[in-house]
């Protein structure tokens, strides 16, 4: 192999090829505002002439959608179609794509592209839920081994996937082990010693607090985000970019690791794969700015963490031009003066061109500090409602695959009819069918995860807070034993935060903890919702939440985020009464020294109560042993 | 397509250093690998493996054995004579254990295929007989369940892996070097695991451009034209097969004088480690150290070297205590070795 395939010609039926318009290069009017600062019309203007801006294509359509991911609609929907021609390409390369995007017309547009722009005869195949490792891995046929008496072997879904793509539905709940068996097929290329070099596609429907695992996400370049599109933008009238002829860049690896640097992409496989995709994207040609943009755009800011310094007009326009001899210099000579940190003005065009491809909820919530919800329960979902482990209690008809197989039981579901089964030609001594197969039914024990709703307002309220953290962290310590985990809801001021996500990992919960602010009203409404929301997350996952409350109860910040002791009081009563409903243990401690405000929520939660006006972290801890 | 070159991995010289001192005595008993994502963990142990010469094995043996010694333990190889044995040529394995596999996959179960089929009673070996004498690699082994880890350490430990279930009865040889990555965001080993493992590293990311470049580089070199890539480096595989060779014949010999047993006495009395576990890893892989670098005794730098992959997970931790272990661990060598 010396490269990639070349690749497929632009989608047909699609209207007459089209000159580029550039705009994966120049940020368009009105397409971003007030995010950058005339960054992009120095980078405009250095451009002069590689890359003519030319006007969008005047087609008939409305006012581009509200933006909810990166850029505007018909970007959005150019770039999804240019990470699916480029996939086609080499589906094992890339690793594939994250499709984040609710069910609907939009995503069965956009795999229509995929599947449409693969060459015929190209494996395609959907990815059952809760699939076997026999039937993922390759193994024994169980109904022809049984039938003929002999072992009958088949290959499994990966082996069978060689050289084509993978649909994997639901993949925000992909359980951990199939996860993980997808990662090293990945890398290996193989599944049982079988040629499996197949590409993924996985099918995010996630809400917010749930997410691809990591661990598979990471090798896969491409990530889209089709939510908030509409049908109308995924029409596929706009053309596909031609690969431009390009002049060759002097060191497009150095510049699309300066890149990930500057957006806080820490895995190196984010700029591995942008080197990919640059090459797959320049084809024959020398790899050049529009490339690495769109290798940029397509791989690197969907991962990105953080936004770089806004660059500084000055230092900018006193660097050296970037060296126009790139023949000169051999392409491949790790060459310390050109330093890409330094950064030169054809960087800083891709980097406004990254810029615009990030997903503005990114930018919110990299700009509000928040953690990210996503990351934290990244991969952990349903491991605890895996039925593989844990003790036998009992034997059932099933699949000895999937499960184990109660060998006692199975047998002794086949012995009366082995008299039957004997006559006529069989020779075997023991004739097993599917039917007798039982299988073990096993029982995990859940581990528990407490939510600690943690009162963080007005000064007092600090002492308390450190109260609280101890206990958060005192809880965890005993974690160790129980395999038990904590997350920690802060509310104050006009609405509640999640300090720390359901966690067992000691530095994650230090981490969270330390950076714990405190001071400001008490949303108690507010607060009580977002334990409910992480609780039943929680749930979700095969996990038994159990919350706990500290508070005085003296709530004076609505769920609307107004200020008022009535309105506050009864939202909170709501909030509480939800939360009953949802059928969540709950404990409430009251840390006020008066008033009945504390008890009166419990009572709505139907929760224990528990009067603390002086709480000790060890006591506390102590406490919510007993009580849960 | 032919595996990434063990000496094209940039950086990383803890992860490499261990690995080798793996390679050269298996009984230091596992690697751990600790930290960020895409930092090249399973590639090094690929590349390592892929390194190594091809060893002889008896054909038809699922353990590998190999045809000179076979493991006493080998149902296979015992009831042969060992004029009847044939050997062939295979490449160290390395066997990926993923996560939520059974039980019955690690182990090996009754073969079902057989009993179904011909009413026979066979083993039918799992992933711990394919890894005797090679590497097994447990990504994420933090979030690997419990019995499997202690199952996993507990067969790395002694190299037999016993199986009584489902009727069968027996033993086989198990002997592998067990390499556990994973990231401590996502969930800590329970410390009486951590202190199994022989080495642990900590592998992160690297910050700096210029390294990042150099990875970047290698990598993208080798997707073009990997077999080129390969053969440019050839030269420089064939020296660090030759090192562990050597290493390997040298290890016997090495010799430990008082005086560094002394120091790793004195070593993991202050940093409070439990048990002796800490000096018996601290000199053992000190000397596969020394081995590999081609030295007749282990002195000081071997020790400071290698202590703190030895000692760092063995420390007794205040959950809450800020300062990393390998912080502790170099301030106890700078005290130590003043």
């Amino acid at each position: 192999m010396t490269g990639p395939p070349p690749l497929p010609p632009p989608i047909a039926g699609e209207g007459a090829p089209r000159r580029r318009s550039g705009r994966d290069v120049v940020p368009q009017e009105g397409q971003r505002d007030g995010a950058e600062d005339g960054v992009s019309l120095h980078a405009a203007s250095t451009l002069s002439g590689s890359v003519v801006p030319l006007s969008r294509p005047a087609l008939t359509r409305g006012p581009p959608a509200p933006a909810e991911g990166g850029g505007s609609a018909p970007d959005r929907w150019a770039d999804a179609r240019l990470a699916a021609r480029l996939l086609t390409a080499d589906p094992h390369g890339f690793g594939g794509v994250v499709l984040r995007a609710p069910a609907g017309p939009v995503r069965e547009r956009w795999l229509d592209v995929l599947r449409a722009a693969l060459p015929p005869e190209t494996p395609w195949r959907r990815l059952p839920p809760g699939i076997g490792d026999d039937s993922l891995l390759g193994g024994l046929d169980l109904a022809a081994t049984l039938a003929t008496g002999r072992p009958v072997a088949r290959a499994g879904l990966l082996a069978q996937a060689d050289g084509g793509l993978i649909v994997v539905p639901m993949a925000e709940r992909l359980a951990p082990g199939i996860a993980s068996r997808l990662a090293a097929a990945l890398d290996t290329g193989t599944a049982s010693e079988r040629s499996a070099r197949f590409g993924l596609v996985l099918l995010d429907e996630g809400e917010a607090d749930e997410a691809v695992a990591e661990t598979l996400a990471d090798r896969l370049a491409f990530r889209i985000d089709l939510r908030g599109l509409g049908v109308a933008d995924a029409e596929g009238t706009v053309p596909d970019p031609e690969p431009a002829s390009d002049a060759a860049e002097p060191d497009p690896v150095g510049s699309l690791c300066a890149l990930a640097e500057a957006f806080g992409v820490a895995s190196l496989r984010g700029p591995i794969l942008a080197a990919r995709v640059a090459r797959a994207f320049a084809g024959a040609g020398p790899v050049g700015q529009a490339a690495i943009t769109a290798a940029a755009r397509l791989v690197l800011a969907p991962r990105a963490t953080r936004l770089p310094a806004p660059a500084e007009a000055a230092p900018e326009t006193a660097q050296p031009p970037p060296d126009d001899s790139p023949e000169d210099r051999p392409a491949d000579a790790a060459d310390p003066d050109a330093d890409p940190a330094a950064g030169d003005a054809s960087e800083d065009i891709v980097l406004e061109a990254v810029r615009a491809a990030i997903p503005p909820h990114l930018l919110d919530q990299l700009l509000s500090g928040q953690p990210r919800l996503a990351a934290a329960k990244a991969g952990r979902v349903g491991q605890a409602a895996s039925s593989r482990t844990g003790r036998p209690v009992g034997s059932r008809r099933g699949d000895p695959r999937r499960d184990r197989l109660d060998l006692l039981a199975t047998l002794r579901a086949a012995a009366p009819w082995q008299a039957l089964r004997r006559c006529g030609e069989e020779t075997r001594r023991i004739v097993v069918r599917r039917d007798d197969l039982r299988i073990r039914i096993l029982k995990q024990r859940t581990e528990t995860t407490t939510v600690f709703c943690v009162d963080a307002s007005g000064s007092a309220a600090l002492e308390r807070l450190a109260e609280a953290k101890g206990a958060v962290e005192l809880l965890l310590a005993e974690a160790y034993v129980r395999r038990d985990r904590v997350a920690l809801v802060a509310f104050r001021g006009a609405g509640a935060e999640l300090v720390l996500p359901p966690t067992r990992s000691l530095t994650r919960a230090k981490r969270g903890l330390s950076g714990l602010p405190g001071g400001g009203g008490t949303p108690l409404a507010s607060g009580i919702d977002a334990a409910v929301a992480v609780a039943l997350g929680v749930r979700r996952g095969g996990s038994r939440p159990a919350i706990v409350l500290l508070t005085d109860g003296r709530a004076n910040v609505a769920r609307s985020g107004e200020g008022g002791r009535a309105r506050a009081g009864a939202d909170a009563l709501q909030a509480a009464r939800t939360l009953r409903d949802a059928g969540l243990p709950a404990l409430v401690v009251d840390t006020g020294s008066r008033g009945e405000e504390a008890r009166q929520v419990a009572e709505a939660m139907g929760a224990r109560y528990l009067k603390l006006p002086r709480v000790e972290a060890g006591q506390l801890s102590a406490a919510v042993r007993a009580a849960l | 397509m032919p595996t990434f070159p063990f000496s094209a991995i940039v950086g990383q010289d803890e992860m490499r250093q261990a690995l080798l001192i793996a390679a050269v005595d298996p009984a230091v008993g596992g690697v751990l690998v600790f930290g960020d994502r895409g930092t090249g963990k399973s590639t090094a142990i690929r590349a390592l493996a892929a390194l190594l010469p091809p060893m002889r094995a008896v054909v038809g043996c699922p353990y590998n054995c190999d045809p000179d010694s076979p493991a006493e333990s080998c149902p296979h190889c015992a009831s042969m004579p060992g004029a009847r044995r044939r050997s062939e040529k295979k490449s160290v394995p390395v066997v990926d254990l993923p996560l939520g596999a059974t039980e019955d996959r690690v182990v090996g179960t009754l073969d079902l295929e057989r009993a179904l089929g011909a009413g026979v009673k066979a083993f039918e070996p799992g992933l711990l007989a394919r890894a005797n004498r090679g590497f097994l690699y447990i990504d994420e082994v933090n979030l690997l369940e419990d019995h499997l880890v202690d199952l996993l350490l507990d067969v790395a430990a002694s190299g037999v892996n016993t199986v009584e279930r489902e009727g069968l009865s027996l033993r086989h040889p198990a002997r592998f070097v067990l390499v556990g990555s994973g990231n401590p965001e996502e969930g800590e080993l329970r410390p009486q695991l951590l202190d199994r493992f022989g080495l642990a590293c900590e592998v992160v990311t690297p910050k700096d451009i210029p390294t990042r470049i150099a990875v970047v580089r290698a990598r993208d070199a080798y997707e073009r034209d990997p077999e080129g890539f390969c053969a440019a480096r050839a030269g420089e595989e064939r020296k660090i097969q030759k090192r562990i060779l050597l290493a390997r014949e040298r290890l016997p010999s090495v010799t430990v004088p008082d005086a560094a047993l002394e120091r790793a006495a004195q070593l993991c009395l202050a940093l409070g480690t439990d048990g002796l576990r800490g000096e018996l890893t601290l000199m053992r892989t000190a000397r596969a150290l020394a081995a590999l670098d081609g030295d007749a005794a282990v002195t000081d730098d071997h020790l400071r070297r290698i202590a703190p992959a030895s000692l760092r997970h063995r420390l007794r931790r205040n959950p809450l205590d800020e300062s990393g272990s390998t912080a502790r661990v170099e301030r106890a060598l700078a005290e130590i070795f003043a």
